[in-house]
Formats: structure tokens, sequence, C-alpha cells
């Protein structure tokens, strides 16, 4: 598989009033057409940056590209000026945002919204648009379409404002897709309708999915491959299976084993042990060991991480691990 | 043995404006809710927002008054207390919030936080405080040298800690923990839930764990009690009520959590139906009975009351076997 944004060596640096320093450190990823890959870490991981910087809407000159290229269809987005940038941005990559109301206009009705996109980007006359919007809340599963085009954000609850923010990302046909966080901020009965949409739009609008979250469970559902990031590096990266089945890293091993889930009715419902839990607190990104940066929390840590920064290599077909002392593979 | 904690038909009515010359509106935020909790046990109360457990909460600490109903602690009434007669219960009775920047004084040192309640209470020398201080630092995980900190300079982790060390100084009975662990990463969660589960064990402590993170709650809880729309639709053993829900809802709930298990993608559950509805305009009969599977005519006029079902749970279902 080609794959339809890649990006290569992406370093974003971000300065404080006390500190400068690299918030995504080294990043390479390729995302195909029809895939979902997800980025996945705990705040200041650099996640959420790494979307903001594939969409040229860092807050500069606080934080900034310093180097990479981020390759989409022959035009490194990296390096390419506002105005080719503004005829890609929401309209072949789309956005989700965790908060609908970030995305979303609040005095202005959510139809016209979304229409506004359509005339703008694909030129299409206010009926056509409008139809075009009706589909696409159809699309997207909010109930009598021609009714709440003309709802304000206010007026829907958050589920059905998230749906509109989807709507307004597929609204171009999207080669790309980022979402970020896009159930994190919805109760658990409207995450599991959302992320069912959300799967069924995947198959059918063939784009490229990035799906940025800190839920690996979330993840498990819906991805295909899984790329762990620590402290502004990719620590680990493979297919959704293995991540789960065989988890490579350290970090990722522990946080896997930490996360109290729901056990299936044949399993013990609950023991009284102590959940296995990862030592210590994420370091700060300006005061960065200078071995590996997991290196102080590190069961598995050795004389060598304290010096010497691990390169991410590939361990096994398609699994790459960036560890000197990888967790042996399951069975 | 009488129940630590004894909660009778609270209610709790909010009315709510809803902008000029509309009536305001009222919201039953908590509509005749019962349990009891024993001495050393957990109750875990999930629900999904707006179904009033964080209003129960706030109810038997007091920051809120229920407008019906009793909370007796240690057999006592409290819920009309003068603030005077209240005191020697506050110390039985502290909260954990969810939120630790928002319940520590940022301009405080982190051993003045700590010892506040010691001094409000008269509890004490200087010197025995300031020892019982550096104690409950090292119990919470936080060295005695950074009791000079403003909570600034912690972690969210540790914030959390310095809030739980704060929470244990009057030697409480009861803990409302309200979300404690929810705005943490996920690392450190594990850390401030096996945490609260050695300090229930040394301290005795009974924990009232308020939270809508389903397998948090299951990992700590002995009895779960579920909330929806202001009612408590079923209460049991956590392992009833995980296993073998007996309401609906709550089988819906447990159905919507997302499994690390790529697995279940290909075999994937039920899929919710609808929305909760407002809070404002309820539906008649059983609450949820707009979005329910089994719902028939019984459910959309009467509303059903808790009872004893074959789970050994409670539900409130006319449906439930």
């Amino acid at each position: 598989m080609t794959p339809l944004l890649s990006i290569e060596g992406l370093t974003v640096e971000l300065s404080t009033g006390d500190h400068s320093f690299e918030a995504v450190s080294d990043i390479t990823l390729a995302v195909a057409r029809n895939e979902v890959l997800a980025l996945v870490g705990e705040s200041g991981s650099g996640k959420s940056m790494t979307a903001l910087a594939i969409m040229r809407l860092l807050p500069e000159p606080v934080a900034d590209i310093v180097a990479g290229t981020i390759m989409f269809d022959g035009i490194d987005l990296a390096s390419a000026g506002e105005v080719t940038l503004r005829g890609i941005r929401g309209n072949r990559i789309g956005l989700i945002f965790q908060e609908p109301m970030t995305s979303l206009n609040p005095s202005i009705r959510v139809g016209p919204q979304v229409a506004e996109v359509l005339r703008l980007h694909k030129g299409l006359d206010a009926a056509s648009a409008r139809r075009r919007v009706e589909e696409l809340f159809e699309q997207v599963r909010i109930p009598d379409p021609k009714r709440r085009y003309d709802d304000y954000p206010h007026q829907m609850s958050g589920g059905m404002r998230q749906r509109v923010v989807i709507a307004l990302a597929l609204a171009c046909d999207p080669d790309v897709l980022i979402a970020d966080e896009p159930t994190t901020a919805l109760d658990v009965t409207t995450q599991a309708q959302i992320l069912e949409t959300f799967r069924d739009l995947q198959a059918s609008v063939e784009a490229a999915t990035i799906l940025i979250t800190h839920d690996l469970a979330v993840v498990a559902e819906t991805a295909d491959r899984i790329a762990v990031m620590y402290a502004g590096r990719i620590v680990e990266e493979t297919t959704t299976e293995q991540l789960f089945v065989s988890p490579r890293h350290p970090y990722t091993h522990g946080l896997l084993g930490s996360i109290p889930h729901i056990a299936e009715a044949e399993e013990e419902t609950r023991t009284r042990d102590r959940l296995p839990e990862i030592a210590g607190t994420v370091p700060a990104l300006w005061a960065l060991p200078p071995g590996c940066a997991f290196e102080p929390r590190c069961p598995r840590a050795s004389k060598r991480c304290v010096g010497e920064r691990p390169p991410l290599a590939e361990l096994a077909p398609g699994h790459t691990t960036a560890c000197w002392h990888p967790v042996e593979t399951a069975g | 043995m009488s129940a630590l904690l004894d909660v009778k038909n609270i209610t709790k009515r909010f009315t709510i404006s809803r902008g000029l010359g509309a009536r305001p509106a009222t919201v039953h935020a908590v509509d005749d809710v019962s349990f009891a909790i024993s001495h050393g046990e957990t109750l875990g109360l999930v629900g999904e927002s707006g179904c009033g457990k964080s209003t129960v909460g706030k109810m038997i600490v007091r920051l809120l008054e229920p407008d019906e109903g009793e909370v007796m602690l240690a057999g006592e009434p409290i819920t009309h207390l003068s603030h005077r007669a209240m005191r020697p219960f506050r110390r039985k009775v502290q909260m954990v919030f969810q939120d630790p920047n928002g319940s520590l004084d940022p301009r405080q040192r982190a051993g003045d936080i700590v010892e506040e309640p010691l001094v409000v209470h008269g509890l004490g020398d200087a010197a025995e405080r300031r020892a019982r201080v550096e104690n409950l630092f090292s119990r919470v995980g936080l060295r005695p040298d950074q009791m000079a900190n403003v909570p600034s300079k912690f972690s969210g982790g540790q914030r959390q800690r310095l809030a739980i060390a704060r929470a244990l100084a009057l030697n409480p009975s009861l803990i409302v923990a309200d979300e404690p662990v929810s705005a943490l990463d996920v690392s450190i969660q594990a850390q401030v839930v096996n945490l609260m589960s050695d300090i229930q064990r040394e301290f005795g402590l009974a924990y009232l764990f308020v939270a809508h993170d389903l397998g948090v709650v299951q990992h700590i809880s002995d009895r779960v009690a579920v909330m929806y729309l202001g009612r408590i639709v079923e209460i049991g053993d956590t392992s009833s009520v995980y296993q073998r829900p007996s309401h609906p809802y709550t089988n819906t709930l447990m159905e919507a959590v997302p499994r690390p298990d790529p697995a279940r993608r290909h075999h994937r559950p039920t899929i919710p139906r609808g929305e909760v509805p407002s809070p404002m305009d309820p539906p008649m009969g059983c609450a949820f009975h707009p979005r329910c599977p089994m719902a028939t005519e019984i459910c959309r006029q009467e509303r059903p009351l808790l009872r004893r079902v074959a789970s050994g749970a409670e539900a409130a279902c006319h449906h439930a076997d």
C-alpha cells in the first residue's frame, strides 16, 4: 500500500517563557487509504502536537516545525504556504476535535455551517449545498436531518454536536481524516454510538485516518495500527492485534496491565489485588534524561538505558520498538 | 451491626431559569435515593453525566442540603444539624474531589494544606501536628521535604495524593471520593487507586466512590449502585451487578464500555439506542423506557420500584427476573 500521508523526521519545538524544548521529536509515520492509524499517548506525549503540525495549526511562533517533512499528494505540508494550506484544510484533510464547540460557531445554525464549507471548497450553490448537508446528516445518523438543519449547536446534545462535526469533516470527501480524542468528552453510551458510526463511515469514505487518543480500549475496537508515544517520541508501532497480544515496549506493556478493564463473565470479576502500576511520573519535556525517556520509570532499565537512547528498531515484521530490553514475545 | 452511613429517601430539586419570560423549570437531580454503607466498605456509584451521582455525594458531606429525606451517620441524623452540632460528624466524613486544583488553595504550602483540618478542629500542639503531617505525607507517598511547596510544584497525581492526605488528617470513617482518578493520566490512575485500597485497609475506611469509569469502579468496589436520571436503577454486590446485570440500563452501560480487546471488533455488542432524555422533562413511568429494548405498556405507565431480583441485587425494572 502506498501511503497517502507520510511524515518523516517531524520535530516540533515549543518555547514557553522559561523553557524551549521538543514537544515532538523525530516522528516518522505513514498512513494509507482505508487505514486507521491510532496515535496513543498520555498528556504531554506529543500526540496532539503532531496532529496540529500536520494541519499546520500550531500556535506559531510558540510552537514551530523545526525539522521533517509531511508529504501529502506530492506537497510537503511542513513547508507549504498559507494559500496552499487553506485549499487543503477542511477540504482534502478533515478534522474532528474532542470538543465539538471548538469546531462549531455557536451563533450559526448547524446546517448552514456545514453548507458554507461546501460552497467555499466545492462551489456548490445554496440548494445543492443544502441537499448535500441533509445527506451528510443522514449518513452520520442525525435523526430527522431536515428539521435539525436549522438547530443551533446549543440546542443539540453533545453526541449530536459531535455528529455535526463529523459531517463537517466529511463534507468535502477528504482523503485524510484526523480525529483528536473524538469521543473523550462523551458519556460511555454516546461514545459507543459515535464509535459505531465512525467505523461504518470509515468503510464508505475511503479516507486515511489518524485517530488520536489516550484510551487504548477505544483504539482496540477501531484502529488497524497503533503508534504509542511517550515524551514526544514514538516508542512502539505495530498492528492493533500485535500490540494487545504482544506489547514489546515496557511502557506499552505497563500501560496495558494497569488499566482495570471490565472482566468478562467467565473471568474472575474482582480481585482485591493491587493493580500493576507504572512507578513515578511522566518527566518534564525540558528535563528529559539523556538516554531513554522512560528509563527512570522502567522495571527493565539497565545502565545502557541511562546513557544511550534506543532507536526504533524492527523486532518483527511490521513491529517496531525503541527499547534496549524489549519485553519477550507472548506465547 | 448498624450501618456507618444510612441514606434514606433523599431528594434534591434544582430550579433552572429558562430565560426571560419563560417559567423556570424544576429538575429532580436526585429523586428518592436510599442506600447504606458499612464500616470499611466501598460502594461504587456509577452513571453518566447528569444522573445525579455527584449531587448524592455532595449531600452526604453537606455541601448541599437534601429537600427531602435524611442522611444518618453512625445512627445519627445529620441533615439538619447546626454548623456547631455538625462538627464531630465533619471529622468522620471527608471528601476528595476530581480536580485537586479546584480543591487546594494555590497559595498555601502543601504542609499547611494537610495541617489545616487539625488546626480547625483544635487537635494537638504545633509539634504534634507537624509530626502528624509528616507522617501523612510519607503515608500517601509524598516526601516530607515537599511540605514547603505550593500545589503548582506537584504533578497531577501528587496533588491528588495531597488531597487524600488532607482527607485522612482527621481520621475519618468515610471518604466520599468524587471521580478521584478521572483527571489523571492513565499511567498514574493505578497508583492512586492502589493508594486508596491500601489506606482503606490500614485505616478501616469506608468509601463512597463516585465515578463514571466502570473498570475502576469494578476494581475497587464491594457493592455498586447504578443511577439513571436521578434514581438508583440497580444496586448490589459488584459481581452480581457486573456479571448478571438485571436492569436493562446496567446492561446497556456495561456493553457500551470499550474493552482493550481487538477481537471484539468483529463481534460487536448491541449499540445503545437513543440519548439520555432531559432531566427537566423525564419520561413517564420508567425513565429508561424510551431506550429500553424490553419496554412494554406497564413501563410507560408505572414507575418500577427497587426490588430483589434473582442475581441477589435489587433492580427497579418491571421485567427483571
